[in-house]
């Protein structure tokens, strides 16, 4: 117990630093060879396997997987990287059972898929901690490209872009390249720097350069790109957050869901940050259950989720809620904010009303409850920062076909700004490969 | 409760499951943890005949190939016979046999191809109170190079040869074990036959190298960067020796030939299928150097359920009853048709059954059905080959179903008869005896 235990209102300091090493220690330790083998001995060798179907990069998982386990790590991080050179953060992060491990036969067998986020992860660590390239840059083309992102999308364009010889300029906004996997990600989920590591590692194809604190919009716009580039990639996630839109809403400890993520994984001591005793976040998805988590393991007291609806309702995967109670949040369905309370300016505690299907619409049933807190996080989605400067949008969203296309000619998008896939890392990934492969397309003329 | 109790050419032993001549059984300290753990008989570690004892290698002696989880599936070994003094051997025999009166206890010998060297050592042994000698013709490794083991096992000549010293010097009931390592077991079973053996025991190991290592470019086991060929035992080798034991339980000229059965018998269900083809009873060695000796509790228990749940009261009621099943292939009945039947409740659609089929065989499981992922035989393409049904993960899945008789077979338009007929009187056959069509 830290000396900030059980301070009242927001606090640092409330664990040990034993605790909090634990706390924000690997989620998932890595699967040493003894157990990497073991687990890859499960894998059925499926004909057209369903895992491979399930996985949006189409990860050869079968292939890789017997490559684990004939003691060949190195092919299999290969047969990983040729369709996802993210592969070692989406082995981290992907919702797999909801992907390659629900569809695994092995699940409908006894329940018990092959635990192939794992195994991938065994398999690309060894090739990254050996600096194992597998892709060399193709021939010069004389074309070069800008990227607008240097996160899941853009690295997965500017890769791609790379080994077909176009030359990359990445323009990024923050002082790191990474996008969420540097900032928008859980720390358990990828320590030690992972996330760096891993830009290293696919930039070190080469022809890719990155500019950081770039913001497209303020430092230049997609108009100067489009002169001074053959092509256009965007791949630049939901930069807004949105607002609650209630009373209180100011108030001294509302904060954004995303900042305080990006400020835990930011921070060399987690002992420094300051929780509130008393947390609520709302929101549903995969957001709001990295702050809940992320708040019981700084040390907060007690921790609520509020979702306006129900449990299958929500965006965050079972495993993630099963995760989020397993830390001691409590979630509660079907309930609104009605209004943040506050007492001189700070957060005293939020007003809630109970919520219902009424004739297949979201209703408030009138019922309202409080609930006591210091800090109230929002995670209730995020939105597109940028106007589209000329771009066709959708739903909120860039829009864009099958190949990744714009309404511009020379314009791409993928990952969570454009329109289509779900707003995963991996889809972003396939998105960002798929881009790539449709502008070499175009400049080459093929 | 099924009564297990065993009667191997008179000796008796409280169940079928002895321990073969190996390293388990080296020593007193060894057979009698054995014992306590409730195994029926032992067969001595094979002694050498008196003299300095044979050396060993003091390197790695055993090599491995394994299954899935690393299971280990076969073993082999360089290790020569026993290494240690020829009496002491004898004094613990004889402490051990008088100690545990109602446990078969064998000695297992190999000596020199020489008439005094086996008349010399057969009085040794009588005077330990053994139930019987095993003669080691079987070891393909080491001593084989020195003209025992394997070499005498293979000259059907000279097993007859020793086989009738032991008979003419010793009154202890002789066991021939036989060598795999051999074109026709029946040969050297026959010989022994011929010798005055009282039963035959196979099989002994099978030459092999388990593997190479990659980065010296040494055979395993490595002994200094090199190699030697060594036995092979161990659940790999069970379906060699179950063909082996059938032969000879299934030869006019050897029919009722006693047959100790040894290969690879892993659980009980191992046990009863040598039993069911012929043998009177079993030797057990890898399994129990992978699991230790509690693994007969598991044997005698599995047996007497199995036996209880099928009426038989002793092992005599199953025993030999498979070896009638053992026909030559000109025999099968051709009009036997059968088709794969793949229960769409079980499957889990991995789809290994439709690779195998469409890769490798004849086309016949749809991997799709109204757009969706889905395995299903096709009648008319299925040879009933049976090869689905060993690809698949989960057992009973996928079955052979007989067509019955009346039916028609989609493939080949055909009715189905019910009537029996082979080869030997098929159209094709140019050797045909009859005309009847068979198929």
């Amino acid at each position: 117990m830290g000396v900030g235990a059980l301070q009242d209102g927001i606090a640092a300091g409330r664990l040990s630093a034993d605790q909090y090493a634990e706390n924000f220690s690997d989620l998932h330790p890595p699967l040493n060879h003894h157990e990497a083998i073991v687990e890859a001995d499960r894998c059925y060798f499926c004909f057209d396997a369903p895992c491979l179907n399930a996985c949006p990069t189409s990860i050869d998982i079968p292939m890789f997987i017997r490559e684990i386990v004939t003691d060949n790590p190195l092919g299999a991080a290969e047969t990983i990287f040729e369709q996802n050179i993210l592969g070692g953060m989406c082995a981290r992060v992907c919702p797999t059972e909801q992907l390659c491990e629900e569809a695994c036969v092995r699940e409908a067998a006894e329940g018990k898929p092959v635990k192939i986020g794992q195994l991938q992860r065994y398999a690309t660590d060894v090739a990254m901690k050996a600096d194992a390239q597998f892709f060399v840059r193709g021939a010069e083309t004389g074309k070069t490209v800008a990227v607008v992102g240097a996160g899941p999308a853009g690295l997965a364009c500017a890769h791609r872009l790379s080994m077909h010889g176009h030359k990359v300029k990445i323009f990024d906004a923050r002082p790191k390249a990474g996008g969420l996997n540097e900032y928008g990600i859980a720390s358990y989920k990828t320590v030690d720097g992972f996330a760096q590591a891993e830009v290293d590692y696919v930039t070190a194809i080469g022809g890719i350069e990155i500019e950081h604190s770039k913001i497209l919009g303020e430092q230049f716009s997609l108009a100067d790109l489009e002169r001074d580039y053959d092509a256009v990639f965007l791949g630049i996630g939901l930069g807004g957050v949105n607002a609650l839109r209630a009373e209180g809403e100011t108030a001294d400890g509302v904060d954004n869901a995303v900042d305080f993520i990006a400020e835990l994984r930011q921070s060399s001591d987690v002992g420094k940050l300051p929780i509130g005793r008393r947390v609520v976040v709302i929101g549903g998805g995969m957001t709001a259950i990295d702050a809940a988590v992320q708040a019981k393991l700084l040390g907060a007291d007690e921790v609520t989720m509020v979702y306006r609806r129900g449990k299958d309702q929500m965006n965050a995967s079972t495993f993630e809620q099963d995760l989020a109670a397993s830390k001691g949040v409590t979630i509660r369905h079907w309930m609104a904010p009605v209004r943040v309370l506050t007492s001189n300016g700070k957060v005293t505690g939020i007003e809630l009303e109970h919520t219902a299907l009424v004739d297949g619409k979201l209703t408030g049933i009138g019922d309202k409850m409080t609930i006591a807190a210091d800090q109230v996080f929002k995670a209730i989605g995020q939105t597109l920062a940028t106007d589209g400067e000329g771009l066709s949008l959708a739903g909120g969203k860039i829009e864009v076909d099958d190949e990744g296309k714009t309404s511009m000619a020379k314009v791409w998008a993928g990952g969570d700004c454009a329109t289509g896939g779900d707003d995963l890392t991996v889809t972003a990934v396939a998105e960002g490969r798929d881009a790539a492969e449709s502008i070499n397309r175009m400049l080459m003329n093929i | 409760m099924a009564d297990l109790r065993n009667n191997f050419i008179g000796i008796k032993s409280p169940n079928p499951f002895w321990l073969a001549s190996a390293p388990p059984t080296d020593k007193a300290y060894n057979v009698e943890r054995a014992f306590k753990a409730g195994w029926g008989g032992v067969v001595w570690k094979t002694l050498g005949e008196e003299g300095p004892p044979v050396v060993n290698v003091n390197g790695p002696r055993y090599g491995a190939i394994w299954g899935a989880d690393r299971r280990l599936l076969g073993l082999n070994n360089i290790e020569l016979i026993t290494d240690r003094q020829l009496q002491v051997n004898l004094q613990e025999m004889k402490a051990v046999k008088m100690r545990w009166p109602d446990r078969a206890l064998i000695a297992s010998i190999m000596v020199p191809c020489e008439e005094d060297s086996w008349k010399a050592i057969l009085p040794l042994v009588e005077e330990t109170n053994a139930d019987g000698i095993e003669l080691n013709f079987g070891c393909p490794h080491g001593m084989s190079e020195r003209g025992m083991g394997a070499a005498v096992g293979q000259v059907p000549e000279y097993v007859e040869m020793v086989v009738r010293w032991c008979k003419q010097y010793s009154r202890m009931p002789v066991i021939t074990k036989l060598t795999p390592n051999i074109t026709d077991v029946r040969k050297p079973a026959r010989a022994a036959k011929n010798g005055g053996t009282d039963a035959v025991s196979l099989i002994n190991t099978i030459n092999s190298i388990t593997s190479v290592n990659l980065d010296t470019f040494s055979p395993e086991p490595s002994i200094d960067g090199k190699g030697s060929h060594g036995g092979y035992c161990g659940p790999a080798v069970k379906p060699i020796a179950l063909s082996m034991v059938s032969e000879i339980a299934r030869d006019p000229e050897t029919f009722g030939l006693p047959i100790s059965g040894i290969g690879g018998i892993t659980t009980w269900r191992d046990a009863a299928e040598f039993l069911a083809l012929g043998a009177g009873n079993v030797q057990v060695c890898t399994a129990v150097m992978t699991y230790g000796f509690k693994i007969v509790e598991e044997m005698i228990s599995g047996l007497s359920n199995w036996m209880d749940e099928k009426g038989h009261l002793t092992l005599d009621d199953f025993a030999g009853r498979a070896v009638r099943n053992v026909s030559d292939w000109q025999y099968l009945n051709l009009n036997y048709v059968t088709k794969a039947r793949i229960n769409q409740d079980l499957c889990i659609s991995c789809g290994r059954c439709h690779i195998a089929c469409e890769d490798t065989s004849h086309q016949a499981i749809m991997k799709e059905k109204d757009g969706k992922r889905h395995f299903e035989v096709m009648d008319d393409e299925c040879v009933g080959c049976n090869l689905c049904v060993d690809v698949c993960p989960v057992e009973n899945c996928i079955t052979m179903e007989a067509l019955p008789p009346g039916s028609i077979d989609e493939r080949t338009g055909r009715v189905v008869t019910g009537q029996y007929a082979n080869w030997t009187t098929h159209p094709n056959n140019p050797m045909a005896k009859a005309t009847a069509p068979a198929e």
